[in-house]
């Protein structure tokens, strides 16, 4: 699949921005975190205006984003018309939210039931996006087990590790934010390499027989329909070198989980301001290392229509 | 809506012979031709007459080398919509502008209602679908939806492009929910296959299988030629035989 | 043809409309029944040379859509990749748009643009000058066009011998090696007879030579189950369906048919009757070896070959139908010891030579097979006869309660013939299916009206002499019968600047038009002031050895004078050879103009009766343009040439549509034949009818006959057919057409080059007309393969053209174009292998004549002594409309570069034409090849690579989208 910038951006941003949202409703609504103006504003500031600009940066992928409005219409049947219904509709507990806490500095009551229910809502949102790629049947690896608790993981990882950097910035570090964020990154990591494990062994019913129904033997393709690239090779038919999938795997492991791990396990010895800078750099380093994995996500996935080509 | 029809009163759908298909092209142009122009219209063509040419087309036909131990064969592959019973690239569709007909079962694409989101050409394994990217939304094969009913055109004309161009005969149209018409016949006689039935999209239209060396295969059981070995050879033979 | 409903091929069961095509009530807001145009005008397509019916359909004066014509009997219905695209052919950028006259140097693309009036004026005083002093020093070829009825005639007027079509580089070894044996030949001549054959034999085709017809006739092949064999390099297209796939060697088929033969004789599995009453195999051939005769027929003192009756043990004539003839036995007659043709046949074919175990290794087919299709083939024909229950009458009178078949059917073109063997491979074809008995019977392989003719048809060529202001005797192109018809002077020299019809191409009744260019340039036989083409992109993919072409073209004297002076050319569109032009005049697009598709020309026949066909305009051209046809009529009015002015010296003709109608070539046959006569009631033979073209466009654009039942088989003897044949005029007289497995003409040929008779060749040619002209068909290695290192050049390249493109054309059809912009060469995974070459590799492609570059697809099917490509999808860069980053100027390639247009020296130092010997047919496919990887830095880029053309003036630069169609809905939609 074709790694177009604008999704790439987009499942990481909001992913990162929902773990947020999560963390900071849950927390901070049920008082765990301090009611501080500044802490709320740029912690707040942060998921939402994560989520928003991968929302925004998502309709860069529409054709005819003026209509985008559409989206929310089906969803008893579509996914993304579910992410899309969840993402708005969080966005109302996600405010009361952010101003009973922010703005009025208070927690508990409605502003941790808003709170609550806005986490709830960033977590429904994660699990339709996920539900996005893992409904893909001819995706093999999206369409696996392994995709929805990855949304889930890496939401919860990137937010972790956000809320943690932000809690060590206003030296209000806490020990288990911390722990959760060091674990969170670590369950992370195990689950991708589970999951490039699952995908590198997965053997796919779907092969050039079965796409043309000739059977037996080998099925090669020698003449394209066309000579110059078309759409579905453009958005379906992107391949990368394995030597490059590979480097890339590791520079996505190096950035979004094991230097973070790294940073974060630091961040226990390290008095203020060094915590605090690891934690930050640990989320930066998470974040730009997740955009690499995204990519790869896109990259390394196989859509059937490439069999028709012999791109496989 | 994107809620798939419980049923549908018919399962219109095309039927391609392998057998059959020389790969020339001819139900490709005729449908882009008349669905240029037509319910989807235009199939835009970018850069056009460059080096970076990308049209939309709602079939294309592949080439492919199919080698087993008996041997190699070329085989001609026009794809295109199968009109799916289980048509994910319906149900994933956020706007309502992807749906199934209730009547006939075509899958087609309201384009008002299109954000270009795209989806749909990923859930579908096929590559039926092509994004128009000169007016952003999602084209496809609409069965010549505004040919096969078209009041406007004579009655024997009243099906796909592609058939009414086909000059091998190659592409079968008609009903493929009713199991007496003509067209579900010939899948049954020829052993007519479903594409990546392992999905689970169920599509309607079928492709019918090469016959060479199988038991369908055209056959002369011709014996081997002996040599006259009467006296004076073959030129003996032709006196005799003259002279019956 | 049926004529019960429903219409159409595709109209089985399973292609039908739904029952009940009412649209459902689905409440989904789809206009179902759009209006599809305010017109429809039928007329013939003409996106290649199968001349469909389309039914063009227009919507707010645009070409909304076009589809096959039903009725029409060549498709019935059906359309090919290329005929609907023809909207984008008739609105291509590439459209030329105002008559342009040279600006800059040859070969640059500079031009200005003038008025019709300027440019026929030029044209006028150029060929007026030639005219009054010299008409040779006009050559006048025209491509790929369907006039050359009227453009032959042109020239015959004119009085220059110096006219031919494309033929020559196309396909004039498989017209000449049919109608010089059976009078008639594949595709315009005869089809298979789809509908009752059981085993279909498909040598090397040119998928654009008759290509709906076959592909309609497989589809039935197909849908009954019968057998189909493919004898080809390449397992593509038609031959990917075959159920029988033989990928022989290229240039082998004749020793492979003739192999099969040597099985078939050797198992007396010939049809020994049909033999007798419709062949030559029972006439006598004189055996006196050095005589004056030898090798001639015995004849009588009226001229008729005689046979030896075998019961009254005599002479007879051989055409008696009370004779009992002999097939063998040595014979003396008048003193001339002599034996019957077929004698010579068994003779030379049961030789061991042409076993199939001698030949298997040449052709790359093994031994086993051959016997097997023998086998096969024997058995279809002798055991699974057809019998019609319709009764018929021969030639001689004698009643035939039912019409017998044997189901073997064959069809073959330009495998066969683009080689310098195809002419005998060609013939040995013909002898095959005559032996099987299977030639115009039931099941077999079938003749198209006007033919079958006398084997070799009626007009010699014309213009051995010729004189200033006068007219040829005849027609530029003809058939020969022995040297006295050559058209060489009194040395020996060829009188035509194509040396067609001259000792180094006796029987080339298509002429060389391949060999003009180079003859024009080296003033061999003799220089020439004005070379006038139409429609055939000569400085490209319609000429070998294109590099050296180019240069010709352009190529000037220590004056700086142009060695070719002056060049004419007319085409649609701007193809790489516009540029090359001094004075261009501009076409017409097909959807403009007028044509006849007519009998005198090439037909559109089928198997049950004569047709032809009319184009007329359906849109009006939006430039500054006009159809050839109509051009070179009012030339032939400004230069006063007979027949195109009236006795007080105006134009006899307004343009072609008038003189479509009132052309008589001879009283009472014009260029159409349908609805003749006053009141239009005549066919073939009337009065010319003013409202002919009305009644065309009337019937769909075309006209066709249906025979009766018994007049549709067994044509070369059938009563019925011959005396409508006369009655048409296609025929001079209702005789038996008897099919000349032993080619008399060309073993006087023989004789001449052995020293008898008064036309003698010169020295040097004895040698070649010894070897080549021989009366029997037989097989010798194309030409290339005995001059060149087969160690260092091991491969066969070959060209095919893809179904979806016609020659140079498709690339400027922004469909077609992308299917396919860059060409691959296709070579065998084993020889890859071999060759240490990886799928995408870039290599060169090396022959002695020079290299290209191209990047290389491995596949299995093909032949693997055998690399092939896509013909004519590398262009020069500024032609067609294209951009310059177009994959067909930068990645698609042209193997005409490293084709030579002449042979390797022969021993007495001669580099002839690279063509067939006997009849001139350019040998495109003799060409051998290796392939080399190549730099690193040499990938990704073709090459030669050519300096890009500039633009003719007011060329607007081609659209970056296109958006066809999007008026039509917004037109819809508005008014809903």
């Amino acid at each position: 699949m074709h790694p177009a910038v604008s999704v790439v951006f987009f499942t990481t941003a909001t992913g990162a921005g929902y773990g947020l949202l999560a963390l900071l409703g849950t927390l901070g609504g049920l008082g765990y975190i301090p009611a501080d103006f500044w802490l709320g504003f740029i912690g707040m500031g942060l998921a939402l205006g994560l989520i928003a600009a991968g929302l925004l940066s998502s309709t860069g992928h529409l054709g005819r984003p003026e209509r985008a409005w559409r989206a929310f219409s089906q969803w008893r049947s579509s996914w993304l018309s579910r992410e899309g219904v969840a993402s708005v509709a969080t966005f109302v507990p996600a405010c009361m939210f952010g101003i009973g806490w922010v703005f009025l500095g208070r927690n508990g009551s409605w502003v941790a039931a808003a709170g609550l229910v806005a986490a709830a809502g960033a977590v429904v949102t994660v699990c339709t996006t996920g539900m996005i790629y893992a409904s893909l049947k001819p995706i093999a690896q999206w369409h696996s087990r392994y995709t929805l608790p990855a949304y889930l993981i890496f939401a919860a990882m990137t937010g972790s590790v956000l809320a943690n950097a932000l809690l060590q910035g206003f030296k209000l570090g806490s020990t288990a934010v911390l722990l959760a964020a060091l674990l969170a990154t670590l369950a992370g990591w195990a689950w991708k390499l589970a999951t490039w494990r699952y995908n590198d062994r997965l053997e796919i019913p779907t092969t050039p027989n079965t796409a043309t129904g000739l059977v037996g033997g080998t099925v090669r393709s020698i003449e394209w329909p066309h000579t110059e690239e078309n759409y579905l090779l453009k958005e379906m038919g992107f391949r990368i070198a394995r030597k490059h999938s590979a480097k890339l795997r590791r520079i996505a492991q190096a950035l979004a989980f094991a230097g973070p791990a790294i940073l974060l396990a630091m961040v226990f010895f390290l008095p203020w301001p060094l915590g605090a800078i690891a934690s930050v750099l640990a989320a930066v380093a998470q974040l730009a290392g997740m955009l690499v994995e995204r990519w790869l996500y896109f990259a390394e996935a196989k859509h059937t229509v490439t069999l028709y080509y012999g791109r496989q | 809506m994107t809620c798939l029809p419980a049923r549908t009163e018919k399962k219109l759908g095309l039927v391609i012979d392998l057998d059959t298909c020389v790969g020339c092209q001819a139900c490709v142009t005729a449908c882009k031709e008349w669905n240029t122009g037509g319910h989807m219209a235009p199939l835009t063509d970018i850069d056009p007459y460059g080096g970076h040419v990308d049209g939309v087309w709602f079939n294309r036909v592949h080439s492919y080398e199919h080698t087993t131990e008996l041997g190699g064969r070329t085989v001609n592959f026009p794809r295109s919509c199968l009109h799916c019973e289980q048509p994910a690239c319906v149900t994933v569709c956020p706007t309502g502008a992807s749906y199934k007909r209730a009547s006939d079962g075509i899958v087609l694409v309201d384009e008002d209602k299109c954000i270009g989101c795209k989806l749909c050409s990923w859930a579908c394994p096929y590559g039926a679908r092509e994004f128009d990217t000169d007016v952003g939304v999602m084209k496809k094969c609409t069965l010549c939806v505004d040919r096969i009913y078209n009041d406007n055109l004579a009655v024997e004309d009243r099906v796909p492009a592609c058939v009414a161009a086909c000059p091998t005969s190659a592409r079968h149209f008609g009903d493929l929910g009713d199991p007496a018409s003509a067209i579900s016949q010939l899948v049954e006689e020829r052993g007519g296959v479903a594409l990546m039935p392992e999905l689970g999209y169920k599509p309607t239209n079928r492709y019918l299988p090469p016959r060479a060396r199988s038991e369908r295969a055209a056959k002369v059981d011709a014996p081997a030629l002996e040599p006259i070995r009467a006296e004076g050879g073959f030129l003996g033979w032709i006196d005799r035989m003259l002279s019956n | 043809m049926s004529k019960a409903a429903p219409r159409g091929a595709n109209s089985t069961p399973s292609q039908r409309p739904l029952a009940d095509s009412r649209a459902p009530d689905e409440g989904d807001g789809v206009e179902t029944s759009p209006s599809i145009s305010d017109r429809t005008a039928k007329t013939t397509c003409y996106m290649c040379a199968c001349r469909c019916g389309i039914d063009v359909h227009i919507k707010d004066g645009k070409v909304r859509y076009i589809n096959g014509n039903k009725d029409h009997p060549v498709n019935r219905g059906v359309i090919c990749g290329k005929g609907s695209a023809g909207i984008m052919q008739h609105y291509s950028p590439a459209r030329l748009r105002k008559p342009l006259r040279r600006t800059g140097p040859r070969g640059s693309g500079e031009f200005r643009e003038i008025e019709w009036d300027e440019a026929l004026a030029i044209a006028t005083e150029r060929l007026s000058a030639i005219r009054r002093t010299d008409p040779r020093k006009l050559a006048f070829f025209t491509g790929r066009d369907q006039s050359q009825s009227l453009t032959g005639w042109w020239a015959s007027k004119f009085g220059t011998p110096n006219f031919a079509a494309h033929g020559g580089f196309c396909s004039v070894n498989m017209a000449a090696g049919g109608l010089y044996t059976i009078g008639g030949s594949f595709w315009e001549f005869g089809e298979p007879d789809w509908d009752n054959t059981r085993y279909f034999m498909l040598f090397g085709v040119a998928e654009d030579h008759d290509s709906n017809p076959i592909k309609i006739g497989l589809g039935k092949l197909k849908a009954r189950g019968a057998k189909v064999v493919s004898i080809n390099p390449c397992r593509t297209g038609y031959n990917a369906i075959a159920d029988d796939w033989i990928g022989i060697r290229p240039g082998t088929d004749g020793l492979f048919v003739l192999a099969l033969i040597h099985e078939l004789l050797k198992a007396g599995r010939v049809d020994l009757d049909y033999l007798l009453r419709y062949t030559n195999a029972a006439v006598l051939v004189v055996q006196e070896p050095g005589a004056a005769d030898d090798g001639l027929f015995v004849r009588d003192d009226a001229g008729n070959p005689l046979a030896w009756d075998r019961v009254a043990k005599q002479p007879v004539n051989a055409a008696g139908p009370e004779a009992k003839p002999a097939l063998t036995g040595s014979h003396e007659v008048g003193g001339r010891r002599c034996v019957p043709v077929f004698q010579l046949i068994a003779e030379r074919y049961l030789d061991e030579t042409y076993s199939p175990d001698a030949v298997a290794g040449r052709c790359g087919v093994s031994a086993e097979t051959i016997r097997r299709i023998a086998a096969e083939l024997a058995h279809v024909a002798f055991e699974q006869t057809i019998e019609l229950p319709i009764a018929w009458t021969d030639w001689a009178g004698r009643r035939h309660e039912t019409i017998k078949g044997r189901p073997v059917s064959m069809h073959a073109m330009r495998g066969i013939s683009a080689h310098s063997n195809g002419f005998h491979t060609c013939r040995a074809i013909h002898l095959l299916q005559v032996l099987l008995g299977t030639v115009d019977v039931p099941g077999g392989f079938r003749f198209k009206p006007p033919y079958p003719r006398p084997a070799p048809p009626g007009p010699k060529p014309c213009g051995k002499n010729t004189q200033p202001m006068t007219p040829l005797d005849g027609m530029p192109l003809g058939f020969v019968c022995g040297p006295d018809d050559l058209l060489v002077d009194d040395d020996g020299r060829p009188t035509r600047i194509d040396k067609a019809y001259s000792w180094e191409a006796p029987l080339a009744a298509h002429g060389l038009m391949h060999s003009v260019i180079r003859n024009a340039w080296a003033g061999d036989p003799y220089p020439i002031d004005t070379l006038m083409m139409y429609m055939s992109n000569m400085a490209w993919n319609s000429s070998m050895n294109t590099v050296e072409t180019i240069r010709m073209l352009t190529d000037k004297d220590e004056a700086g004078a142009y060695k070719i002076p002056f060049i004419i050319y007319s085409d649609a569109y701007y193809s790489e050879t516009v540029a090359f032009a001094d004075l261009v005049l501009p076409d017409t697009t097909y959807l403009e103009r007028h044509d006849c598709i007519s009998l005198l020309d090439r037909p559109i026949s089928h198997a049950d009766g004569p047709g032809d066909a009319i184009r007329h305009p359906v849109v009006e051209p939006d430039r500054d343009v006009r159809p050839f046809q109509s051009v070179l009529i009012e030339l032939g009015a400004r230069l006063g040439l007979p027949g195109f002015v009236d006795e007080d010296g105006s134009a006899k003709y307004r343009d072609y549509a008038d003189y479509i109608v009132n052309h008589e070539r001879t009283p009472g046959i014009g260029p159409l034949a349908g609805w003749r006569g006053s009141d239009g009631g005549a066919i073939g033979r009337g009065d010319v009818n003013p409202n002919q073209l009305q009644r065309y466009i009337d019937n769909g654009g075309f006209w066709h006959h249906d025979f009766s039942d018994d007049q549709r088989y067994y044509k070369m003897g059938n009563r019925a057919y011959l005396d409508f044949a006369v009655e048409m005029g296609f025929i001079p007289k209702a005789e038996p057409i008897v099919f000349q497995l032993y080619s008399e003409p060309m073993q006087r040929f023989r004789l001449a080059g052995r020293g008898h008779g008064k036309v003698q060749p010169p020295d040097a040619e004895r040698g070649r007309i010894e070897a080549y002209m021989d009366p029997l068909p037989f097989w010798y290695a194309p030409f290339e393969e005995d001059a060149v290192d087969l160690e260092k050049y091991p491969l066969h390249a070959l060209t095919q053209r893809p179904m979806h493109m016609y020659h140079s054309w498709g690339s400027q059809n922004a469909w077609l174009r992308q299917i396919t912009s860059q060409n691959r060469l296709f070579v065998h995974h084993q020889t890859a292998a071999r060759l240490g070459l990886a799928d995408d590799d870039w290599v060169w492609i090396e022959s002695v004549n020079g290299r290209v570059k191209g990047q290389i697809k491995l596949i299995d099917g093909v032949n693997p002594d055998t690399v092939w490509t896509w013909n004519a999808i590398g262009k020069r860069r500024g032609s067609w409309g294209l951009k310059d980053d177009a994959a067909e100027g930068n990645r698609g390639f042209l193997l005409n570069h490293i084709i030579g247009d002449q042979t390797a020296a022969s021993a007495n130092g001669k580099r002839y034409s690279n063509s067939d010997p006997v009849t001139g047919q350019a040998a495109w496919f003799d060409v051998r090849v290796r392939i080399v990887k190549c730099a690193a830095e040499e990938a990704g880029f073709t090459e030669p690579q050519f300096e890009r053309f500039a633009l003719p003036p007011h060329f607007e630069p081609s659209p970056e989208v296109l958006r066809f169609g999007a008026a039509f809905r917004m037109k819809r939609e508005a008014a809903e």
